[in-house]
């Protein structure tokens, strides 16, 4: 188990530097505008505002808690104790409600949504891609083009139409919201009903999405393990043919498996989106309101929450691949 | 490199995408050369006019010359086109109610439906359930349809310009023609205006052009900065390449999107020009061609063709550009098509969730798709607004990556089966 701990305190280690780094990337990069968001905000959000007072008020309550009139690593430090204790400011576009309140009523939604999604279409996509690397002909010819077009789509545009054939032509499924509007959350059985019904939609535009890119992927890394010589030499020994495509799906897997660690990060981007297409209520859509709305403190926090869930979801990827690659282990008991 | 070229183009794929993309490239550059309008001009009032040729009324009816054509099917297609489906519905309850077996009727046969309304139809009659307002509504559904069935033509009247009484100028008969070639006014949209009522057509032209100038500039820079790295890390080697692979590494796992938000957020919608955005995209996707160009110039590092260079006391910068660069040369353009097609995606996600180039001077695909989103396009059934911009986009990012697919098989043997 000490080659495993290794590996695990080591990316652990890595996945604190990414984090901070991010947190510093997302601090620095909108203050480094002309401008700080604070004032362009509450300037904008004065306009409709006669009484001079109230202004200053809202003004003194924002410099409070970002501390903009004080140097830049103050502000820092401010924005750091303030992030480690769950306060993310309040919301400018939503206001009276705290940024942190409306992440944690969105969050859930967009990973209930993406984590099963993603996974669903990494695993068909794969069983997909191995198939036609296996049976060739008619299967590969039809699947291959179809994957290379569907992964070539934008993840939006998948989500287009399918909203456009199955919720406005079918009429098979709502098009937009996580539940019917007429709902309030409870755990009835109307409500979870239409939980998953409206569920489907973006749930299968992001499987779709997903299976185009994995099966190409797939099918190339297993075409090349079928060509190995360790096949080649199996077949020689008679060993069967099922025990063979064994081996070749294990060893065609695990590229696999550090390519969605690698690209988990565009497909949450893409999946974000394609969440606005149906207005689920979910980070993206939180993400669209908050862009609308100019509203500074939500944007911040929401893209530090995406950008957490990806590294998590990085790490987790990470940490599964120790496990099933034995020469992680070989290489970290050296 | 002509055998190389010619090698290309016997790859089936390379070939298809080639094509897809050099006519969407020519639809680009020669469109606006015969269709000059210019492309955000707004020429439609009211929202979202579907495709078709729009003829002018006041100059068909002012057109020089009238030709009498007696068509036989000319009433059943003016009453055809006239009904809508709500009436025939509608038609089809009051003879239900009057007695009609409903399996006589069919909505779809107009002749026989009519047949049947003008045989049993009652204007004093009122079954039981039927309002007022109903009752009333079924007489000026018959009033209409009489009207349309009546064979006199539409009278054209003038305002005397002193008394302001109407005169009569001409008649419009129900067998009047005219020759579209000679009417003056014709406008072909084929496909309709968009929400601002504006050609889509026209502006689906320059959305491609911009978007695909937004790739190229965005492609350039990711490359040009992806090679750089990749070239500095992979050869130079030392505490170079750790700091490169450290910054490589972190924005590997720093989602791009992320990035392009908040920088794209911070500039401003001002200052958020085509090409801002651009040269935004380009410098958050530049990770993937650094490290692929570190990887391949390592392996090429200790080649005996750059040891035997290096003896030969040439320079770094020789040695990278004469040595190394044409070895890598075929990957470098294959990431740039790549780079491309994603730019383009780039520009289509960020525009959707509004932080787009700043939308007053020239279309995108993305902001043609963001416009069609915010006015519901999808949801009102208006397909000419949408559709074609995803076809659109998803043809360039396929014919980019067929290209890309096909360029792979030829300079990469391993994967020719």
């Amino acid at each position: 188990m000490k080659g495993y701990g290794k590996y695990f305190l080591n990316k652990l280690l890595w996945l604190l530097v990414t984090f901070i780094f991010a947190f510093i990337l997302n601090f620095t990069l909108p203050r480094l505008m002309p401008g700080n968001p604070v004032a362009g905000i509450v300037a904008r959000l004065a306009q409709g505002m006669s009484n001079s007072n109230g202004m200053a008020a809202v003004y003194k309550r924002y410099t409070d808690l970002f501390g903009t009139d004080k140097p830049i690593y103050v502000q820092f430090l401010l924005y750091v104790k303030n992030v480690l204790q769950g306060n993310f400011g309040v919301s400018f576009s939503q206001y009276p409600r705290t940024v942190a309140d409306i992440l944690k009523s969105s969050i859930w939604w967009t990973i209930c949504l993406q984590f099963p999604a993603i996974i669903v279409g990494w695993i068909i996509g794969n069983t997909l891609g191995a198939l036609a690397a296996y049976l060739k002909g008619g299967f590969d010819k039809v699947l291959m083009p179809v994957s290379i077009f569907v992964s070539n789509f934008p993840a939006f545009g998948m989500a287009i139409i399918l909203l456009v054939i199955f919720g406005v032509d079918l009429k098979w499924l709502p098009t937009s919201g996580g539940y019917g509007f007429d709902l309030i959350p409870t755990f009835t059985f109307t409500f979870m009903w239409s939980v998953i019904v409206h569920y489907q939609l973006p749930f299968w535009s992001i499987v779709l999405i997903a299976i185009g890119g994995q099966a190409i992927g797939m099918r190339s890394m297993s075409i090349y393990e079928l060509n190995a010589d360790y096949v080649k030499y199996s077949r020689f020994l008679g060993i069967k043919d099922r025990k063979i495509v064994g081996y070749v799906f294990r060893n065609a897997m695990l590229p696999q498996v550090t390519g969605l660690a690698l690209s988990i990060g565009t497909m949450v981007g893409g999946a974000l989106v394609a969440e606005i297409i149906f207005s689920y209520p979910g980070l993206g859509y939180t993400l669209l309101t908050a862009i609308v709305g100019q509203d500074y403190p939500l944007i911040s926090a929401t893209t530090m929450i995406v950008t957490l869930m990806v590294l998590i979801a990085n790490f987790a990827i990470e940490i599964i691949y120790g496990f099933i690659d034995p020469r992680i282990k070989a290489a970290q008991s050296d | 490199m002509k055998h190389t070229l010619r090698q290309v183009f016997h790859s089936p794929n390379f070939v298809i995408g080639f094509v897809i993309f050099i006519v969407l490239l020519l639809m680009v550059i020669i469109y606006p050369l015969i269709i000059t309008n210019p492309p955000l001009q707004i020429i439609a009032q009211g929202t979202f006019f579907p495709p078709g040729v729009y003829v002018n009324t006041f100059d068909s009816i002012n057109s020089p010359a009238t030709y009498t054509l007696n068509l036989d099917n000319a009433a059943a297609k003016r009453i055809e086109s006239k009904l809508d489906n709500q009436q025939r519905l509608d038609m089809q309850t009051w003879l239900e109610a009057d007695g009609i077996p409903a399996d006589q009727i069919d909505i779809t046969n107009t002749a026989q439906l009519l047949d049947q309304w003008t045989k049993s139809y009652d204007p004093n009659k009122s079954f039981p359930g039927m309002t007022f307002a109903k009752q009333r509504y079924y007489q000026r559904l018959d009033a209409s349809l009489k009207g349309i069935l009546s064979t006199s033509g539409a009278i054209i009247a003038a305002q005397d310009s002193q008394t302001g009484v109407l005169q009569q100028t001409g008649v419009v008969n129900q067998s009047d023609y005219v020759n579209i070639s000679q009417v003056a006014n014709v406008q072909v949209l084929p496909l309709g205006t968009d929400n601002f009522g504006r050609d889509v057509l026209t502006e689906l032209v320059r959305a491609t052009g911009v978007s695909l100038e937004i790739g190229l500039v965005a492609g350039v820079i990711a490359t040009l900065i992806g090679l750089t790295l990749g070239l500095l890390g992979g050869y130079v080697g030392g505490l170079m390449d750790d700091f490169i692979m450290f910054i490589t590494n972190l924005f590997t796992v720093i989602p791009s999107f992320v990035l392009l938000i908040l920088i794209s957020y911070s500039i401003g919608q001002d200052k958020r020009g085509a090409f801002t955005i651009a040269v935004v995209i380009g410098f958050t996707s530049w990770v993937w061609t650094a490290r692929a160009v570190r990887s391949q110039v390592i392996s090429l590092r200790n080649r005996d063709h750059v040891n035997l260079s290096k003896l030969s006391g040439h320079s770094v910068v020789h040695i990278i550009a004469a040595d190394i660069l044409p070895y890598i040369a075929s990957y470098v353009v294959m990431a740039l098509i790549l780079q491309i097609s994603s730019g383009i995606l780039a520009e289509a996600g960020l525009s959707i969730l509004g932080l787009g180039p700043r939308t007053t001077e020239v279309p995108t695909l993305g902001l043609m798709m963001n416009w069609a989103m915010i006015y519901q396009a999808e949801i009102l059934g208006k397909w000419w607004a949408y559709f074609p911009v995803l076809v659109t986009i998803a043809l360039i990012t396929f014919s980019m990556n067929l290209m890309n697919t096909g360029l792979d098989q030829v300079f990469n043997p391993a994967l020719r089966s």
